[in-house]
């Protein structure tokens, strides 16, 4: 059995995003993805300090920090691309206007909540960003994650332990082992990486998969 | 004739109170009013309440307001960051009082202060610790926060470009928090990079109509810096 790298999971990812999507990528893991969307597909991609259309890092020299995406990166605009203010960003979020979300997570529980933006440590910073925004806004919200903490301990739960993003909003987990649907019937389970069975599997997570 | 040009930042801010809320505008360093920050600092005022994105990033801007200990309560989404040395300082040792608000909430309750509206619902945040003790409500099947506005009673910007109306228009993604706080504040000062003469910002393309906007102060163009992220040497 051979683990998904982080671009392995990037590229499946991006399989799932069709032409003509509107997409956020979270900070992280999750802006891998931008880099395996194949070129013929036009695919929008949003960042919610505010602008769409939003193109690959700029060459090395050209950064314009007027010009960054969530994580204050630089970025670019495609031709097409606009700017808007923030609360206008975040309509487009909670307005259900994006079709797709991918975001990181600590934690996701068998009903689709989701826990991303505080381990709840005391001594612990808190900082929330448009995490909760986008957990619930988009049509769909997808999460990408490494299956198993470096413990060893699945992050798929049945109940999270850390502080919830939101609640039921998951509808799609890609981890290094696998792809999970949440449904109403539970956890499904789409695919798994090559030579890992479905019992291992099941072991692995500590919860039911259905097939 | 209406003017509302300051001859300077320090004109601009001479009458800050103490005990002001202040919106500050700006996502890490796009859209931070720099040169309006240092002019508050200068003018003294105290025991203010902040409104901003983050919470500070490096020595400069906003982190330097708060190192003068005039801060007493910062309203934010995002304040820990690699660089918010400062802001991390005052809050583990309780000298800085912390209000997490998620950032879409945060833009929609200045909107909505800005747009006259007493409260809304929003299903961001709903089942989670930012929501607890606030009113819940169900509508149409889905769980909603009810959230209040925020007001200001002065909100510093910065613009690329206005004009003596206080007509704005920004520049990329310096954008951001810019327009909603120009709305939501009593006094709002942008600074702007260039003044033109009125009719020379495209009326269909103005982006913060100068009814919004009190005062208005030219600054000299200076590159925004790279702030909020680990730079990959």
């Amino acid at each position: 059995m051979q683990k998904l790298t982080r671009d392995q999971m990037a590229a499946r990812v991006a399989r799932d995003i069709p032409e003509g999507s509107y997409v956020n990528l979270g900070i992280g893991l999750p802006t891998l993805v931008a880099n395996h969307l194949p070129k013929e597909r036009e695919i929008f991609l949003h960042s919610e300090n505010g602008l769409l259309g939003m193109g690959p890092a700029p060459a090395a020299g050209a950064e314009d920090y007027d010009l960054i995406n969530a994580g204050k990166q630089p970025v670019t605009l495609l031709p097409g691309g606009a700017y808007f203010h923030h609360a206008d960003s975040f309509a487009m979020m909670r307005g259900g206007h994006l079709d797709i979300c991918v975001l990181g997570a600590f934690q996701v529980s068998v009903r689709g909540d989701l826990a991303n933006w505080h381990t709840g440590g005391a001594d612990a910073i808190p900082a929330v960003g448009g995490a909760m925004d986008l957990a619930i806004g988009a049509k769909r919200t997808f999460v990408m994650m490494e299956h198993l903490t470096k413990g060893g301990e699945s992050k798929i739960v049945e109940r999270c332990s850390y502080p919830l993003t939101g609640i039921g909003c998951v509808s799609r987990i890609y981890t290094d082992l696998a792809v999970i649907d949440v449904t109403p019937q539970g956890l499904r389970l789409v695919e798994a990486v090559d030579g890992l069975a479905h019992a291992e599997l099941e072991r692995l997570t500590g919860v039911p998969l259905l097939t | 004739m209406i003017d509302k040009i300051s001859p300077s930042t320090a004109a601009a801010l001479e009458d800050v109170r103490d005990g002001s809320t202040v919106m500050i505008g700006g996502f890490g360093g796009a859209g931070q009013p720099n040169e309006l920050i240092d002019a508050l600092i200068e003018q003294g005022a105290r025991d203010l309440t902040i409104v901003n994105n983050n919470a500070g990033n490096g020595e400069t801007g906003l982190a330097a307001l708060l190192k003068t200990g005039r801060v007493r309560k910062i309203i934010c989404s995002f304040p820990r960051q690699v660089d918010s040395q400062i802001f991390d300082g005052l809050y583990r040792s309780g000298q800085l009082e912390l209000e997490l608000v998620p950032q879409g909430n945060l833009a929609e309750r200045i909107r909505a202060a800005g747009a006259g509206i007493g409260g809304f619902f929003t299903p961001t945040g709903y089942g989670t610790d930012l929501a607890k003790g606030k009113e819940t409500r169900e509508i149409d099947g889905r769980m909603y926060v009810l959230e209040a506005p925020i007001h200001a009673d002065l909100a510093l910007i910065k613009a690329e470009r206005g004009d003596r109306w206080g007509n704005l228009v920004y520049r990329k993604t310096a954008r951001n928090f810019g327009p909603i706080m120009a709305m939501a504040a009593k006094v709002t000062v942008a600074s702007v990079h260039d003044i033109v003469a009125l009719g020379e910002l495209d009326p269909e393309a103005i982006v913060t109509p100068g009814i919004f906007v009190q005062r208005v102060v030219r600054v000299p163009r200076t590159a925004t810096g790279p702030a909020g992220f680990r730079q990959v040497a």
